[in-house]
């Protein structure tokens, strides 16, 4: 998801390039999933450093309504100022929108690995008016503690605006599930 | 920030530098940082801001009266889901408010000239200078007719939404695209609420033809276009609202028989205009709720 452009010499007296600049805005982390970097979420779009060591960052957000984008804004910038760049600008880039498509394979595995499903491929769309779906969406969706692919769904919506709730029949635990979009 | 917390709130505890965050989530930055907000040709930009403002307001209402069922929906499913699909709609209203101010910057509230513009739109504006649809505005009532209501509203936003993706206005398009990704999943949870009541017990099915029926009244303004509604959607900014009819009828037309419950006849219908700032008193009270704090607080920062 990253594109670089810009001088890769760059920064001069603030004495980063933009290769540099990239590697720091990748690490930092989502509020609201921490074991994901920016990166792994698919929200980083670009890096850029311009001739005088000025850093423009560029996000997108997941959901509308997402609280985390503030947060991530505020961490971009005191992580890149840290770094010693003194001028980093985050701006937003609303299209195309985010999917969740878009997570990493790495960043799928940390899902996981943490306790939570990751999504399925996000549903493709026919032409014409968006299709209703009365019933529930048959998700395989295997439980991220036992394995068993032997899963229910709870609800749509869960702790954060990403996910759902889900429920294994196997081990009976509940586990949150990062629903497609 | 540490990359190493467990935690979403343990990054609470950090010191923060110069940066305006001491509570998650608070501290909002302007929600079209960045974005180019050029006004498309050949549009008036205070009819692209008048235009903005309504979609604003439909959502921000709908947003508010979804969360006053935070701490009374009778499952925590439920409550978690309509808190949810507040967060999503509060959103949308936030970026729309932001495209509203960008477009004319004269227009946030006259009392709150140095607040962002979606803070001033959104606290410091009264009653009847909102746009939103009476549809947003009325009570609750029960659960049976919340659902109701959300399914009405959001099968005719996802519509509109879904046609204003093609709009000449790029922050428009780039908002509805968003904004129907997650419209569709707040229409199927409601339509599979209204099916789930309806095909239920005696009492469910009763609760649910009642709130059916309570919220019909509001759907004919759904689709009248207002002089700048027609204007924008001749320009291929906007979406003429009679286009939607046939969309939503159809969606209905998909839900209603499963769920057992019979159509509302057309005559159930009131003579209302949220569109042009006359609301009923249930956006009064709604409003005071909601501004409540900012106006008795206007210095405060959060």
């Amino acid at each position: 998801m990253v594109t670089t452009v810009g001088n890769a010499r760059g920064g001069g007296a603030q004495g980063g390039t933009v290769s540099d600049a990239r590697a720091i805005a990748e690490s930092v982390t989502d509020p609201e999933l921490p074991m994901l970097t920016l990166s792994d979420l698919g929200v980083l779009r670009s890096v850029e450093v311009s001739a005088d060591g000025g850093v423009t960052v560029t996000i997108t957000p997941t959901y509308s309504g997402c609280p985390a984008m503030d947060a991530m804004r505020d961490d971009l910038r005191r992580s890149l100022h840290e770094a010693g760049y003194s001028t980093v600008d985050v701006r937003t880039v609303l299209q195309p929108a985010w999917s969740t498509d878009w997570i990493t394979a790495a960043g799928r595995a940390k899902l996981s690995e943490h306790g939570i499903a990751p999504p399925g491929p996000a549903r493709q769309r026919a032409a014409g008016p968006v299709p209703l779906t009365l019933q529930p969406l048959v998700r395989r969706v295997s439980c991220p503690v036992c394995g068993s692919p032997d899963t229910e769904e709870l609800s749509e919506f869960s702790a954060t605006a990403c996910k759902a709730l889900r429920r294994c029949r196997s081990c009976r635990e509940p586990f949150e599930h990062v629903k497609e979009i | 920030m540490t990359t190493d917390h467990d935690s979403a709130y343990d990054s609470l505890a950090d010191e923060h530098g110069g940066d305006a965050r001491w509570a998650f989530g608070t501290g909002f930055d302007d929600p079209l940082s960045g974005v180019d907000t050029a006004v498309p040709d050949g549009v008036e930009p205070a009819d692209l801001a008048a235009y903005s403002l309504m979609l604003a307001d439909d959502a921000l209402v709908m947003s508010q009266r979804l969360t006053q069922w935070c701490t009374n929906a009778p499952e925590l499913e439920e409550e978690v889901a309509l808190a949810n699909i507040g967060l999503d709609l509060l959103g949308q209203a936030r970026l729309l408010l932001a495209r509203a101010g960008a477009a004319d910057p004269t227009l946030p509230g006259r009392l709150a000239p140095d607040l962002p513009h979606e803070d001033a739109l959104a606290y410091f504006r009264g009653p009847a200078e909102f746009r939103n649809v009476t549809l947003a505005e009325v009570d609750n009532g029960d659960f049976a007719r919340s659902v109701a209501r959300l399914l009405i509203f959001s099968t005719w936003r996802l519509a509109l939404l879904d046609r204003l993706t093609s709009s000449r206005d790029a922050v428009l398009a780039a908002v509805a695209a968003k904004g129907v990704k997650e419209v569709t999943y707040h229409r199927d949870y409601a339509a599979r609420w209204v099916v789930r009541l309806g095909d239920g017990t005696a009492l469910s099915h009763e609760r649910m033809s009642a709130g059916l029926n309570a919220t019909w009244p509001y759907v004919e303004e759904l689709f009248v276009s207002s002089d700048v509604e027609q204007r924008l959607a001749a320009a291929d900014v906007g979406v003429d609202l009679a286009g939607l009819r046939a969309e939503f009828d159809d969606v209905i037309a998909q839900v209603l028989p499963p769920a057992g419950l019979v159509h509302p006849p057309p005559e159930n219908t009131v003579d209302s205009a949220g569109r042009s700032g006359r609301h009923t008193e249930a956006l009064v009270t709604l409003l005071a709720e909601m501004q409540g704090l900012a106006r008795a607080h206007p210095e405060a920062t959060w």
